[in-house]
């Protein structure tokens, strides 16, 4: 049976790989079994995961003697979420707008203060108060290692310059913008390689995977 | 009614989010949970109403038999077929035999040779992007060759390229994503705010 289903495996992967010829017939059946099969994974994954144990662990409890209602008030999401259905009916479609208002402005509350603190605040002090500006140690090229660390910072900086636009890049300022633009690129240009090989490292695992299933059907 | 209430539940649950993140107290943790499942009931609640698009544009696709409405069988079927399996009282769940051999040997595959194929887009796009015709873009090949001959899997081919790639993430390219993660940051605080404060209204569509 487990050889039936490797087998389903690698024809599907075939039918995959058949799009570098061209668009064809083999290649639409499995993008559309993958739309379905992925929509109905994600439905099932997040009704299992989130919504089962909200329901079986705080809505209701399970007693000695059988289900009981334990923290009522989670009926208010399970009443806002439903009115989220009133989407389908042109007239009470607006009343969908009271879930999703809870939702976004929930988002956005959580957003504040979390992103200030993980993104702005700990990046800033992991750029200025976590480098030891260590000058008695040699970095890349026999350049001090403080130097290079004064360098992320400057980078940090000119990037930063380079994303303003409420003042023209021009003179000193923007001198800074280029120096970010290039620090910039070097970047785009390391994500991109790492892209390129993460994408061949995966090639290389779909063809050991078709090998794979050529002995098993072989022996 | 139609559209200053939500804009006042949003300023309160907002509000009431932000002020929570500050009061370490225990009755704040608790709402700081509750409110968190808010999020995922009704996120799921939402989550039905693109499944029923999903069906819907199906649907109406076969009525009116456009172009490659064959495969929209398939897509239903599998969807179905999934959501059977997983949800029916009999079922294991996710542990279910053919809900996740389904996904072992149906999705997975598929999902990863279609991210593999983008190997080979991905290098004829590179040869497009990659002519150096300006100081910039030269920059962009030379660091992306680097990166690309250090994760080669016969290994970095000399202690240069491993020292120069070390030095290219830790240096520039560290600089570049922190400027980029402080940017993302502002930006989304920035528009949560705008949201909060009811400046941003897109959410609440047209009457």
């Amino acid at each position: 049976m487990e050889t039936a289903w490797l087998t389903l495996g690698a024809l599907l992967t075939i039918f995959t790989f058949s799009f570098l010829y061209k668009d064809n017939v083999l290649y639409k059946i499995a993008e559309h079994l993958v739309v379905g099969i992925s929509a109905g994974y994600f439905v099932v994954l997040l009704i299992k995961t989130n919504l089962w144990p909200i329901m079986s662990q705080r809505l209701f409890v399970k007693g000695d003697e059988g289900w009981a209602l334990d923290q009522w008030w989670y009926f208010i999401p399970l009443i806002l979420g439903m009115l989220m259905w009133t989407r389908f009916s042109k007239k009470w479609s607006w009343v969908s707008r009271y879930p999703l208002a809870f939702y976004i402005g929930i988002a956005s509350g959580l957003t504040i203060p979390l992103e200030l603190k993980n993104r702005v605040v700990e990046q800033i002090s992991a750029s200025i108060l976590k480098f030891k500006f260590d000058f008695s140690a040699t970095g890349f090229l026999m350049v001090p290692q403080g130097a290079w660390d004064t360098f992320v910072i400057i980078g940090v900086m000119c990037c930063l310059i380079y994303f303003f636009f409420s003042k023209e890049h021009k003179g000193w300022f923007g001198g800074s913008a280029k120096i970010g633009i290039y620090t910039l690129m070097i970047a785009f240009g390391a994500s991109f390689g790492y892209t390129v090989m993460a994408r061949i490292s995966l090639f290389i695992q779909r063809i050991q995977y078709l090998r794979d299933w050529i002995t098993a059907i072989t022996s | 009614m139609k559209r200053q209430l939500p804009l006042l539940l949003v300023f309160v649950s907002g509000i009431f989010l932000v002020i929570q993140y500050f009061v370490p107290a225990e009755i704040s943790d608790r709402a700081y949970e509750f409110m968190l499942d808010w999020t995922v009931i009704i996120g799921i609640f939402a989550l039905a109403l693109g499944i029923w698009s999903l069906i819907r544009v199906s649907i109406e696709k076969i009525q009116r038999k456009t172009h490659d409405h064959n495969y929209t069988y398939i897509s239903l079927a599998g969807l179905f077929a999934m959501i059977i399996l997983g949800l029916n009282p009999w079922s294991a769940g996710l542990d279910d035999y053919t809900f996740s051999h389904l996904f072992r040997f149906v999705m997975i595959p598929i999902q990863s040779t279609m991210f593999s194929l983008l190997a080979f887009f991905i290098a004829s796009a590179a040869y497009r992007a990659f002519r150096a015709r300006t100081v910039v873009s030269a920059v962009l090949l030379v660091a992306a060759l680097i990166m690309m001959l250090r994760v080669i899997p016969l290994g970095p081919l000399s202690v240069y390229i491993n020292d120069t790639s070390n030095w290219l993430l830790l240096v520039p390219n560290l600089a570049a994503k922190r400027a980029i993660i402080i940017g993302v940051g502002l930006g989304m605080v920035a528009t949560a705010l705008k949201v909060v404060l009811g400046i941003e209204r897109a959410y609440l569509g047209k009457d």
